[in-house]
């Protein structure tokens, strides 16, 4: 196990990171958060063609590049320092796992349209939803005859999908985006918003006679969003530390009080923690050992680093962290959002009282 | 030579099969293991080592297990402060002399900086040392010094010229704690016991060749001494759920009465924190294993300090009426610190120790601000001015 960066992982942040500096300033971020869809199409298919992303996990033989949670995970730390509005996390991590755990002949057919990302994907389930109530988050989809009926709340990136990947009836199906209604609502994260799925009757073709993906999908996404959290927190620290050098009050920089050295130094150690969090989380869900634990490690700790730092970042700023015009409110509700996303740290936590054994009192009562 | 897993494999094999432990003494054991250079395998050939990757000592350990062992409790000062400098700024004379008897715990070592006056603020500290011919003349007084007592040597810092700004007058020396004019108290703590000393210096004469390092260049010798204890105290590795975690958690594994929800969720999240600084310091020994310790080692005794102080207030909270118990007031010499043999009262005042010992968690946020992340220093009053003309 190593906790750090290979140089081909190296090599694959640097495309990464070129290619977002090139294409997507926090600017441009923002004034696509305030279009009808803040999608990024020709990106993600920028993203997709120079460096694979797309297909990242896929097998070669279906057109992939045949890589593992580790580069993916490097790709989201990228993602999530630049808030990028791309559906890296919930079509070729979400959507894509299911597909390749489902591994029938539709799934595989699907999983090589979006290897070339012609074909974007999206799981229709609760992005709120926990690897531990997989249940929960597939609101009343019913399948009968080849069709859907139903209505899924909180989807993230079905505005982006092509085909959507839906629990129904105990099992799973494909679903052309263009057979339901998507309705995108006014979201917190406004670089990641999410939709209303609605299937009145939708043609569907089965993926997987049961459910089993789904939760393997699920747990493997709130791994691999570790390290979208650790790549907002850097973001944040880095842009607070670069202000508080230059901004000057009572005639000093207000970063030489040590008032503000010492939260930031905190918060430099909290990430120093988040990120080899998130580093086994990843690793572990490369070679699939002990991958359960790694990854609620990972969530009970990274979400709230996350949302502080981002906090942070808004505090230090003074005024103008309020202000819409600079972009670290991005950053902000992209935290709290993700926080939310994919089990909350507190279900992550309750996992571990099983996982580490830990146990709660009994139910009925403390000590008398 | 390059030395790789099988290579060291192969040599302690071979040592063991020429040294039979049952057959010889133990300290003629750990002395063959030194000359083997199977003591630690990163040093030089010649001086313990092979200059192996750091992280092969775990190979050697391996195969050696069950073998004498050094008494490593009385050995941190000399393992983890004072051999990592002498490596690096003794004479050729020095490392041949001191490091041998440092390792088999045939000479125990102490550490002269912190004095009444200078704790935080290191560089103003005021024993004096005055050159007279081939030797130096040292007076003045130390503190928090564990382990005195016991030691043979010790690593001192001391004034050479108050003339200048309070970092540049600074010269590094080994000290020899049976020279006339060391006086050693000791110096009882909030336990009870008295793990530490105070020493008393006065017209200690030490030879120049006790000088480590260049007159004038001490506060340099020491900063790779403090980098060397932020890593030894806070980076030991331990295994997932091991530690003082480890302990807490069977305490209430075995207490399903003594369990409530309040509790549950506070152990939970010092669980996950207890989880994500182990795996900090699984990266960060990683990453020492291709270079030297940096500041990142700063923030893991930060950790450390953090948790063991949570941890240990829960654990004397959680027993409710035993934790209005305490073991022993006794005062009396300690000669390292008893973590895990103590009850949870003991352990929750002795980690009061953890955020002050080896850089207060104060001075540690500051050294990452400035170090890590180059934020600016606060405004300075004693930066040019001569040690000498200081207000104190």
């Amino acid at each position: 196990m190593t906790l750090l960066y290979s140089e081909v992982e190296e090599e694959l942040r640097a495309a990464v990171r070129d290619l977002l500096a090139d294409r997507l300033p926090p600017a441009a971020v923002l004034a696509r958060a305030e279009s009808v869809s803040p999608y990024d199409a020709d990106l993600w298919k920028a993203l997709a063609r120079d460096i694979g992303a797309a297909g990242l996990l896929i097998p070669e033989e279906l057109g992939g590049a045949d890589a593992t949670a580790r580069e993916a995970a490097v790709v989201l730390e990228e993602l999530g320092r630049a808030v990028t509005p791309v559906p890296f996390l919930t079509s070729a991590v979400l959507a894509t796992r299911v597909l390749l755990d489902a591994g029938t002949g539709a799934a595989r057919e699907l999983l090589t349209a979006l290897a070339s990302g012609e074909t974007t994907a999206a799981l229709a389930v609760s992005f709120a939803t926990s690897p531990y109530a997989p249940g929960g988050g597939s609101g009343g989809v019913t399948a009968e005859g080849g069709t859907l009926t139903g209505r899924v709340t909180s989807v993230a990136g079905a505005d982006a999908a092509d085909v959507l990947v839906v629990p129904a009836s105990g099992a799973l199906y494909a679903v052309d985006a263009a057979a339901a209604t998507v309705e995108t609502v006014v979201s917190l994260d406004v670089t990641r918003p999410i939709s209303t799925v609605t299937f009145a009757g939708a043609e569907a073709r089965q993926i997987s006679a049961d459910l089993a993906p789904l939760r393997a999908a699920l747990e493997f996404g709130a791994g691999l969003l570790a390290s979208e959290q650790l790549g907002v927190a850097e973001w944040c620290l880095t842009t607070t530390v670069a202000y508080v050098k230059e901004r000057h009050q009572f005639a000093r920089p207000v970063g030489s009080f040590q008032a503000l050295k010492h939260r930031m130094a905190d918060l430099w150690l909290e990430i120093v923690q988040a990120r080899a969090a998130a580093r086994n989380a990843a690793d572990a869900l490369a070679s699939g050992v002990e991958a359960a634990t790694a990854v609620a490690v990972a969530q009970a700790w990274c979400g709230a680093v996350a949302v502080h730092a981002a906090e942070e970042c808004v505090q230090l700023h003074g005024g103008i962290g309020m202000t819409w015009e600079h972009p670290v409110h991005l950053y902000l509700k992209r935290a709290k959002a993700d926080e939310i996303a994919l089990g909350t740290p507190g279900d992550h936590r309750d996992a571990l009282a099983s996982l580490a054994d830990i146990p709660g009192p009994p139910p009925t009562a403390g000590p008398a | 030579m390059t030395v790789d897993e099988a290579a060291l494999q192969e040599r302690a094999r071979a040592f063991l099969a020429g040294n039979d432990p049952e057959g010889m003494e133990p300290l003629d054991f750990l002395r063959a293991r030194f000359d083997a250079g199977l003591a630690w395998v990163h040093f030089p050939v010649g001086l313990g080592g092979l200059g192996a990757p750091r992280e092969l000592q775990s190979v050697v350990e391996k195969e050696l297990a069950g073998t004498p062992q050094t008494e490593i409790g009385k050995l941190t000062i000399g393992l983890g402060m004072a051999a990592p400098t002498i490596l690096i700024f003794g004479t050729d004379e020095q490392k041949q002399r001191f490091l041998r008897p440092l390792w088999t715990g045939e000479e125990v070592w102490c550490q002269l900086f912190s004095e009444p006056g200078a704790g935080s603020d290191l560089a103003t500290l005021a024993t004096r040392a005055v050159r007279d011919g081939d030797e130096w003349v040292v007076d003045g007084q130390k503190v928090w010094t564990s382990g005195a007592h016991h030691s043979r040597w010790a690593i001192l810092v001391a004034r050479t010229d108050p003339d200048v700004p309070k970092h540049r007058g600074l010269t590094y020396f080994v000290c020899d704690m049976t020279a006339p004019g060391v006086e050693v108290r000791p110096l009882r703590q909030i336990t009870g016991e008295a793990e530490f000393n105070e020493v008393f210096l006065t017209g200690v004469r030490l030879p120049d060749a006790l000088r480590l390092g260049e007159v004038g260049d001490g506060w340099r010798v020491a900063q790779t001494t403090l980098m060397n204890e932020r890593v030894a105290i806070g980076g030991a590795p331990v295994r997932r759920g091991g530690g003082v975690i480890g302990l807490v958690a069977d305490t209430w594994r075995q207490r399903p009465e003594a369990r409530t929800h309040d509790l549950h969720q506070r152990l939970l999240r010092l669980w996950v924190e207890t989880e994500v600084t182990r795996l900090a310091g699984v990266r960060l020994r990683q990453q020492l294993a291709v270079g030297a310790p940096g500041p990142e080692g700063s923030g893991m005794k930060l950790a450390f300090a953090r948790l063991n102080q949570a941890l240990t207030s829960l654990d004397v909270e959680m027993r409710r009426e035993e934790g209005l118990t305490y073991d022993d007031w006794t005062f009396r010499r300690s000669d390292s610190v008893d973590f895990f043999g103590r009850d949870p009262g003991y352990r929750y005042l002795r980690a009061k120790g953890n955020s002050i010992e080896g850089g207060t968690s104060e001075i540690l946020r500051n050294i990452i601000a400035e170090r890590v992340l180059g934020l600016p220093s606060e405004p300075r009053v004693d930066k040019n001015v001569p040690w000498k003309d200081l207000p104190r």
